[in-house]
């Protein structure tokens, strides 16, 4: 239908021609306004404390404690039971978050604009590897940590970025993928690319040196620091597709724990879910698969804007660690998507594909077509609260969510 | 016997296109038959309902 194809023109028109900038870092209480006490915003589409898988759960549990809405974990688990949290995915607030992924007040979140279309979208700082909250980490060195992201790290890279004047990330990308990162499982090119950019910064703006130092080393220390930075610029990227009429394209893909949540562009803001799927991948000493908790997260949006598993031919170290494969296959998964996209990104290419761009756009009426869903890079966490993360791996975005959005959307352009 | 194209056909040496199933097309490798394989599925998995959509959709 050639309205249709206008309909999908004009969104990867604005996929291509967004400009995302990194610009600030602010409570998210001032990021969000609508943000309000005992909300507690999570990855994926929507979903209740009794769907909540274990991880999700000890976050949730952990985040409360965090804001002094609870005493204890025990305490917050009672209360979380009892409906005194109201639970809300961050995508319905301008935010994405990775694994559980949860949004509150009194978090600091990093501002990414599109300096094209003027929104604004939000992701917390990440905060490491190991033992963390977005892998269901909730003690006292998790809980200390996102103190110190709160009280010291968030308010001095929040200067620096505004000492910097903002930190442009369509070219940081485009160079991170020509040195070996896709931005999902592999952020080590643009983590480093990051903080070359912010250290004269920070050095301008922290005074004392050993503040200086930890910050500095916060962010050279976690090859991950750049995930969340490249989700809040997928985020700022695809909002802008929502609600462009008969446009047949995903803007948003997304797992709680328990399902796994698309959106298209011309049927608004509906989610259309499925169970999600169990990571296939390789698992770090000690643990197995019998330890995973199926796949979750927001941070599919990468994979939304053609980077993480799309991307998949620009990072062949990854498909070894995510468990893929040879890294001579890379390129192969790439091509693949190339399969289910209305295009390329011209200004993102991939050296060992000769510089083709990254598969763009995701067409419902592709997937359902060829039968070929979308790939995507996952970390995996523990199924038991608590733990963190066990491992690494590739997991697909479930068909029957395309099926649902087929339908739906067929009947939104008046075909049934 | 008489020449009959069938049987010039079948006396020739094998050349294969397998599309769809790629067992098919490992085993005849297997035995040593030169075969090439097209990866192909039928539109929406075979599902009826969703393939007239996807024709009317203009996939």
């Amino acid at each position: 239908m050639q309205r249709i194809e206008a309909a999908n023109k004009q969104a990867l028109e604005r996929i291509l021609g967004a400009d995302p900038i990194l610009i600030d870092v602010i409570p998210a209480s001032e990021a969000i306004p609508t943000l309000t006490e005992n909300r507690i915003l999570h990855a994926g589409p929507p979903l209740n404390w009794d769907q909540m898988c274990g991880p999700m759960r000890g976050a949730v549990c952990g985040i409360a404690v965090f804001e002094g809405w609870a005493r204890s974990l025990d305490e917050a688990a009672n209360f979380s039971a009892e409906g005194a949290f109201e639970f809300l995915p961050n995508h319905h607030f301008d935010a994405v978050g990775p694994m559980t992924g949860l949004t509150t007040i009194g978090q600091p979140v990093m501002v990414v604009e599109n300096q094209t279309m003027g929104n604004r979208a939000y992701c917390a700082i990440n905060e490491g590897l190991g033992k963390v909250m977005r892998f269901g980490g909730n003690d006292h060195e998790v809980l200390a940590r996102l103190r110190w992201l709160r009280d010291e790290f968030g308010p001095a890279f929040g200067r620096a970025l505004r000492h910097l004047g903002g930190l442009p990330l369509k070219n940081l990308v485009a160079r991170g993928l020509t040195m070996g990162d896709e931005m999902h499982q592999r952020n080590v090119a643009c983590t480093g690319l990051t903080l070359r950019a912010l250290a004269p910064a920070f050095a301008e703006t922290v005074r004392d040196r050993g503040e200086l130092s930890k910050a500095l080393a916060f962010i050279g220390n976690n090859d991950q620091f750049f995930l969340n930075i490249a989700m809040a610029m997928g985020k700022s990227i695809m909002d802008p597709v929502r609600n462009i009429e008969a446009a047949s394209i995903v803007t948003a893909m997304s797992r709680n724990g328990t399902d796994f949540g698309i959106r298209v562009s011309g049927t608004g803001d509906s989610w259309f879910t499925a169970p999600v799927e169990m990571p296939e991948g390789l698992y770090f000493p000690g643990f197995t698969e019998a330890d995973a908790n199926p796949d979750m997260g927001d941070s599919t949006i990468v994979e939304t804007v053609g980077l993480g598993g799309f991307a998949m031919g620009a990072a062949p170290a990854v498909a070894g660690f995510v468990g893929a494969g040879e890294p001579s296959s890379a390129v192969d998964f790439t091509r693949k998507m190339s399969d289910i996209t209305v295009g390329e990104n011209p200004e993102w290419s991939i050296p060992g594909l000769n510089y083709l761009g990254v598969p763009t756009g995701i067409d419902i009426r592709l997937v359902v077509e060829t039968g070929i869903v979308p790939t995507i890079n996952t970390g995996i966490a523990h199924k038991e609260p608590g733990i963190g993360q066990v491992g690494a791996g590739v997991v697909n975005a479930p068909m029957h969510c395309f099926e649902k959005a087929l339908i739906a959307f067929a009947e939104g352009v008046g075909i049934t | 016997m008489k020449k009959t194209k069938i049987n010039e056909f079948l006396d020739a040496p094998l050349t294969v296109i397998n599309i769809g199933l790629e067992t098919f097309a490992d085993e005849l490798e297997e035995q040593g038959v030169p075969v090439v394989h097209l990866d192909w599925a039928p539109p929406a998995r075979g599902n009826p309902k969703l393939a007239a959509l996807l024709s009317k959709l203009g996939a």
